[in-house]
This record gives C-alpha cells, structure tokens and sequence, in this order.
C-alpha cells in the first residue's frame, strides 16, 4: 500500500509539473512579438540597431520571468515536492494503520 | 602624486599578494566542496550543501551553507581583483589594467548616469552601489565554470540583495512625508489598498526570483544535459569490450557549448539586467512633487523659527 501511494504521488508530481510548465506558453509569445517589433524598427531604422538591441534584452528577461516562475515550481514539484510528500505520506499510513 | 617605482620588488611582491586573494578563497572554497561533498555515484541534483551547523543561536540553528561560503570566496576575489586594477595608480594611464579600471568605472557611470538622471542629479553615488552588484552578481553566476556551486541558485543570496533595493526604494519613497507614502496606497481607490500593498512587495520578490530562477534552470539543465549524454554514449559505445566501452565520446565538448548559453551568457545577463532594475526601480520611486513641497514647508518653518528668534 506504501508503495503504491507513493507511486501515486510521484506521478502526481511529475503530471503538476508538466501542466505547470504550460506556462511557457506565454513568454514564448511576449518574447516572439517583442522580437518582430524589434527586426521591423531595425529594418526601417538600421542607425538605431545598438539601442533597439539592448532594449530588446533587456525587455525579454523581464518578459520571461513568468516562465521562470513556472519552471522554479516544476522544479521544486520534481526534486523538492516528493521529499516533503514521502513522509508525510508514510506519517499518514502509519496513523490510518495504527 | 607620488612617482611609483613599477619595477620595484615590493610592488611586485604587492602584485603577487593580490593575485594570491584573487585566486586562493576560490581554491579553499573548491577544496572546502571537495572535502565535504558525501560520496555519491551518478549525476544528482541538490541544493547548496550545509557545511555547519551551530546550536545554541536565538532563533534558530546557524546554519552556514555552501552559497554563504562561496559568496564570501567571490566577495574577496571581487575585493582583490579591485585592489589588483587600483594599484600603482598614476595620473595619466600608462597601464593595461589602469585603462581596464578606467573603463569599468567610465562605463558604470556612463550606465548610471543614462538610466538615473532625473529632473535633478541626485544619484550621482549610485555608481559604486550599482557596480559592486553587478560584479558581485555576475562573478557568483561564473562560479559554476570552476565547479562551485553558484551562490546565486540559492533564493536566499539573491533575496537578501533584493531586500537591500526594496529598503533603499523604500527610502526614496518616503522622502515625500510618512503621510503621503501611506495615502498613496489607498490610490485610485481605496478597494484597490491590498492589491497596491502585494504590489509593493511583488517588486524584491520578483527580482529575487528572476534572478534565482533563471541561474538555477542553467544548472539543471547542464546536469541533465550532462547525464543524458552519459546515458547516450553508454548506448551506443555499451557493447565494445574494455576501456572503449565506458569511453565517454559525447561527453567531450558538448557540454560546454550549452554552458556558454546557461552559465556563461545567462548570468551575466541576469546580473545586468539586475542592477538594471534596481536603478529604474531606485529612480522611478522618488516623488518629486511631494518632496519639493515638503521641503519648501520645511524651509519656511525654519525661516519662521528664525524670525521669532530675532523678534
């Protein structure tokens, strides 16, 4: 029974990471239009490459924290989450035994 | 200015010294990883180990961790490496690593003076401040390529950092009057009080956050690039007899090339866009506005003082 509840848990765990990461979803689309606006204002004004470059950067880290949040949470769901879990678990099927 | 002797054995041997606090607090902080790293077989994924522990504290065990020692070790080679660039200073730059210094302090300010000059020139001072993150910031996330732990994948070295921005940001907000910061909550309604104070507060936690996560994913994703090419070439080279069976063929180079992404680019990206948001962040917090009439109040009431004094 130890086994297969933590069978289920680690599984659990691993599924609410992956939807977790959906997430990435977002950035990858903020991060894909900054970029078109930015080839299109170089292709119209190839003097300002340097300044629209830096911007650009600068704009993409900020745009993908949310995807950072998402992955620090499967992060934390795969290598964190089942220690906590485990013996917590084991706690509970001890008391429901004894 | 006093005439330095460059060829003189004391400034050399002060070279040496220097190179020395440069290089060695990242010897002793491998050593220190190599000693007390538990013997395990395969590739793992962990956070920072704890290499002591001491009761007796208040609130809590002290607990003193490898990201506290080897933000200290990165801490002392950023201090040594500064000394290293100043020394033998002459008025006209006659040295590589004058002009070196030079530039690092040009730019800086060059930085800071483009992101922070507002209507007037207060923050003139930040350029040191801003600086020391970002040297300090970019040097932990290099810290992986001699095989430390990055300082900067633990929460609890980016959080304080962020902490120290929020409390300046803090400062300059309240430089209009206790009053006004406290009303400006409460702005544009009052409904909106609780969502302006998560807000208030979502700033440290969202720099801290980006900053950790960005350099931690670098690190997971290098060890599981890591293992997967160990499994790899286990696959493929697996049925040779011998030495040539576990001869690790894609181990070799692969690695490093996705390390210049995660390690290398990624942390010194994270490290300036870092110290970016803590000027826009420090700059964008001042009320002009309320302080100009704070202190014109203040100036009046002095004035006043002043005359009942003559009176």
């Amino acid at each position: 029974m130890e086994a297969l509840a933590i069978g289920i848990m680690l599984g659990l765990c691993g599924l609410g990471a992956g939807i977790g990461m959906i997430a990435g979803i977002g950035p990858g689309i903020g991060e894909g239009d900054a970029v078109a606006a930015a080839c299109e204002a170089i292709g119209r004004q190839p003097e300002s490459k340097s300044q629209v470059t830096s911007t650009l950067i600068m704009g993409c880290a900020i745009a993908e924290t949310t995807g950072i949040y998402a992955l620090i949470i499967a992060i934390m769901l795969i290598f964190v989450a089942p220690g906590i879990f485990t013996s917590a678990l084991i706690d509970g099927i001890k008391n429901l035994k004894g | 200015m006093r005439s330095l002797n460059k060829k003189s054995t004391r400034f050399k041997v002060i070279d040496g010294l220097l190179i020395a606090m440069m290089i060695l607090p990242m010897l002793a902080a491998i050593c220190l990883k190599v000693v007390c790293t538990p013997a395990s077989d395969g590739i793992e994924i962990s956070g920072a180990l704890i290499y002591w522990e001491f009761d007796g504290m208040p609130l809590q065990p002290l607990i003193i961790s490898e990201s506290q020692v080897n933000s200290w070790a990165v801490i002392i080679t950023v201090f040594g490496l500064c000394l290293y660039l100043t020394h033998g200073l002459t008025e006209k730059a006659e040295t590589k690593r004058q002009l070196a210094a030079e530039w690092i302090v040009e730019k800086v300010e060059g930085l800071v003076g483009a992101n922070m000059e507002g209507e007037r020139d207060i923050f003139g001072g930040y350029a040191p401040f801003i600086c020391a993150i970002m040297g300090i910031s970019g040097f932990s996330s290099l810290a992986c390529l001699v095989g430390l732990f990055s300082p900067t994948g633990d929460v609890n070295v980016t959080a304080g950092w962020a902490i120290l921005v929020f409390i300046i940001i803090t400062y300059y907000k309240l430089k209009g009057g206790l009053g006004k910061y406290l009303i400006g909550f409460t702005k544009p309604v009052p409904l909106f009080t609780p969502m302006n104070i998560i807000g208030e507060f979502a700033t440290p936690v969202s720099m801290a956050f980006r900053h950790y996560g960005n350099v931690l994913s670098g690190a997971v994703i290098s060890v599981l690039i890591g293992s997967a090419l160990r499994g790899l070439s286990a696959k493929i080279l697996g049925g040779l007899p011998g030495v040539l069976g576990e001869f690790p063929l894609f181990q070799i180079g692969i690695p490093a090339v996705f390390s210049i992404y995660f390690d290398v680019f990624s942390g010194l990206m994270q490290a300036f866009i870092f110290a970016m948001l803590t000027m826009l962040n420090i700059a964008g917090a001042v009320p002009w506005e309320d302080w100009d009439a704070r202190r014109a109040k203040k100036e009046k009431r002095k004035q006043k003082k002043a005359a009942k004094l003559a009176a």
